[in-house]
């Protein structure tokens, strides 16, 4: 639509339909190129995701290379059952202790039976009087208590300390789907070309067996220095300890915190400050808390941090409370600057319609403005949470044991956490330990996973009550 | 308070003395005697900025008063500077005397938390709390120590949502959100919501302006039945609004300084049909019959 008139009027200043046809396709064209170049970033992010991801299952179960001590079909052998058809556990309970009786020394079988007794009727490795003895002294073993040792305990035991499997190398898992007989290949020819290595075994007695590294046996076991039987419980129930002490410290100091600067707080000078340097405070790193957490909380606050202001404790500061603490003071400034977002967000007329009706500050803030803003306030704790569940370096400051196969018991206990764990383990040498490394990962997204459900589903609740 | 659902008695504060006392005679008001709200000289600022200056003027009891002037008079500040809902702006500054039953709100001594509980607010837009119907009455009540039983609770919830000619529409849906009622019924929820914590003034804040013709028939028949009980004092951008409820009208206008400020001031007060038919200044006429404005 074009006049051509000699004065100029508005019209002229735009482009001729032919022009503006030109312009418009070309408007749409760069409107499309950036989606695309969008979509292709959202890729990369969820590639790289999908690659982190892939591998760790597949580092997590494969084939690996055992050789056992007994083989289990010589056992089932020894007792006339055919090996092609039975497996272990068909064998009842008294075969399954004579068969470990026979292996195992004889003081092992005694700390065994003193942790849980094999028979409610019988004694298997103690002798009656000496049992008696060791249960009526002050610090009664665990057996003394009752309860027998189950069926699968059993196995358990008969497959970890008869059969005794050394695995002495493992493959990954989609190598083990699409070319297991490569890995085979490889032991054979380690076992060609360095006889060395395996000591004392042959390729005959090599024997490939699948395994999942991440399994309920491996987040249920302690810590040991043997791969075949290592498991995280000690650090799970680290992990848990340390999140919880988080949880607890750092939601209501930093919900409390970001109350106070939201709502109660006036814009002076100082306060100004204080909020410019819990800005600052949220990207600090994570080791400079832990060495905060070190000097003041480990070393300064001993006597409370190690229990022995209330009585036993720990020989020193370098307890669950005080690894606990530091994350909380590391999870702080971002819970405070999330719930102070949160609480922003939350409509001015609200608290307007609360005072109006003559309802104190704190009345307002307490039963209309927190209701609404907790769903904000737990989207930010949970992204808070997520990120000192992973965090490695302050707790390796403040003193998380590398190696401790006793499960935490209290906030005064040692410890040690899942990424503490994975660290020790993928620094070690042999094929096996990443393995576990990749399996442990695993345990803790999984975690990881199941917090953040439990804190989504608490939001969702919050907010489906309010509308 | 209350057992039945329609009593509706208002009762004088305690802590505020007897009105008569200090009642000054208003420049601009023709009303007699002593009004339930009037305020001397008052000015109000926001920081350094004077948003409305030297007003005086008295509001009678069981009356609708309204405010109207262009935007930017200064109407709604003149409305929340009688409550202290200016008090949440941390810059708002109030000069001058507002007196509540003779008694000045701004005297360090008076807690602006009972003020707000005499003399309750409906706002521009609708704003339930995102609770159930239900608890959005309740909780003016509970916060100011209701003492009564559950039943007594629920009476005056009945009482009040029925004052507010509200009841009969969410009568079998007290639990759901209030947020679940259009605009209308919200808004006679935020009257009903104020009416039972047992005020004797409402301040209305332009109340009809995010409402249809229809909901704001409503409101308004709504605000002439309640006049009978309570004191209220609306501002309204909308002069026929203004003529159809009020009985009296104040007229604000605003003046720029040399620097360019806008400051609000008071142009006259007086019985709504008198100021629409014969308004005393020349500024009320031309705005009334749309001039300018």
């Amino acid at each position: 639509m074009t006049t051509q008139t000699p004065q100029k009027s508005p019209l002229d200043y735009f482009p001729t339909e032919d022009e503006y046809q030109r312009l418009l396709d070309k408007r749409t064209r760069r409107g499309t190129a950036v989606r695309i170049t969008f979509l292709l970033m959202l890729a990369v992010a969820v590639v790289g995701l999908g690659i982190l991801l892939y591998t760790i299952i597949d580092d997590s179960f494969g084939i690996v290379a055992v050789v056992n001590e007994n083989e289990p079909e010589d056992i089932l052998a020894a007792y006339g059952y055919d090996p092609t058809v039975t497996v272990l556990s068909d064998l009842n309970k008294e075969q399954l202790v004579e068969v470990l009786a026979g292996s195992i020394s004889s003081g092992v079988g005694r700390r065994l039976e003193r942790e849980q007794r094999f028979f409610a009727d019988r004694l298997v490795f103690e002798s009656q009087a000496k049992w008696d003895e060791v249960c009526a002294s002050d610090e009664p073993p665990s057996g003394c208590g009752g309860g027998v040792r189950s069926k699968a305990d059993v196995v358990a035991l008969v497959e970890e300390r008869v059969i005794a499997p050394d695995i002495i190398d493992a493959s990954r898992l989609t190598a083990s789907i699409f070319n297991p007989q490569r890995f085979k290949d490889k032991v054979e020819a380690d076992f060609l070309t360095n006889p060395d290595r395996y000591e004392d075994y042959t390729f005959d007695q090599v024997r490939f067996q699948w395994r999942a590294w991440f399994s309920w046996k491996f987040i249920t076991s302690p810590a040991s220095d043997k791969p075949e039987i290592a498991g995280v419980r000690t650090a799970v129930l680290g992990s848990i300890w340390l999140v919880a002490i988080t949880v607890l410290f750092a939601v209501p100091v930093g919900v409390g915190a970001a109350i106070y600067l939201e709502e109660f707080a006036k814009p002076t000078r100082i306060n100004d400050f204080i909020q410019t340097n819990i800005n600052n405070l949220a990207g600090v790193p994570s080791i400079i808390y832990g060495m905060l957490g070190l000097a003041v909380l480990v070393r300064v606050l001993e006597p409370i941090t190690s229990g022995s202001l209330f009585g036993d404790g720990a020989p020193n500061g370098r307890t669950i409370l005080s690894a606990g603490l530091t994350l909380g003071l590391l999870t702080l400034p971002v819970v405070i600057i999330s719930s102070q977002e949160a609480i922003r967000a939350v409509p001015n007329s609200l608290r307007q319609a609360g005072m109006g009706l003559g309802a104190t500050k704190w009345q307002t803030v307490r039963s209309q403005v927190l209701p609404v803003a907790i769903p904000g306030i737990l989207t930010g704790t949970i992204l808070a949470v997520a990120r000192a569940i992973g965090e490695t370096a302050p707790l390796i400051l403040v003193g998380a044991a590398g190696f401790i196969t006793v499960s935490p018991s209290g906030p005064f206990s040692q410890f040690t956490a899942l990424p503490i764990q994975i660290f020790q383990w993928t620094s070690l040498p042999q094929e096996e330990w990443r393995h576990l490394a990749a399996a442990a990962s695993l345990v803790l997204l999984v975690l990881l996973l199941s917090l953040n459900a439990v804190a989504v589903l608490l939001r969702n609740r919050y907010s489906r009550r309010l509308t | 308070m209350t057992d039945t659902p329609d009593a509706t008695v208002v009762t004088p504060p305690t802590t505020v003395p007897n009105p008569g006392s200090g009642a000054a005679e208003s420049g601009t008001s023709s009303a007699q005697g002593t009004g339930v709200i009037e305020t001397e000289n008052m000015d109000v600022f926001y920081g350094d900025f004077k948003a409305v200056a030297d007003v005086t003027m008295k509001f009678a009891f069981n009356e609708i008063s309204a405010l109207i002037g262009p935007s930017g008079c200064g109407k709604s500040t003149v409305l929340r500077a009688l409550n202290r809902m200016n008090d949440l702006i941390p810059s708002a500054r109030v000069d001058g005397e507002v007196r509540y039953h003779g008694a000045n709100i701004y005297d360090p001594s008076v807690d602006p938390v009972e003020i707000r509980r005499r003399i309750g607010m409906v706002f521009q837009k609708p704003n339930p709390f995102p609770k159930s119907i239900y608890d959005n009455i309740a909780w003016g009540a509970k916060i100011n120590g209701f003492k009564g039983s559950k039943s007594d609770m629920r009476d005056l919830v009945q009482g009040a949502l029925e004052q507010a000619a509200l009841w009969d529409e969410v009568k079998d849906k007290l639990t759901e959100s209030g947020l679940s009622l259009s605009g209308g019924q919200q808004q006679r929820l935020c009257i009903a919501r104020a009416i039972a914590t047992q005020p004797d003034v409402i301040l209305m804040d332009e109340p009809c302006s995010a409402l249809d013709p229809i909901a704001t028939l409503r409101i308004e028949e709504l605000m002439l039945e309640l006049k009978e009980n309570y004191s209220i004092i609306i501002v309204t951008h909308n002069m026929q609004q203004a003529a159809r409820v009020s009985g009296k009208t104040a007229f604000f206008n605003v003046e720029l300084d040399t620097t360019g400020q806008r400051t609000g001031y008071l142009v006259e007060f007086s019985p709504t049909d008198e100021l629409f038919t014969s308004p005393r200044m020349k500024a009320t006429e031309d705005y009334i019959t749309g001039r300018f404005g």
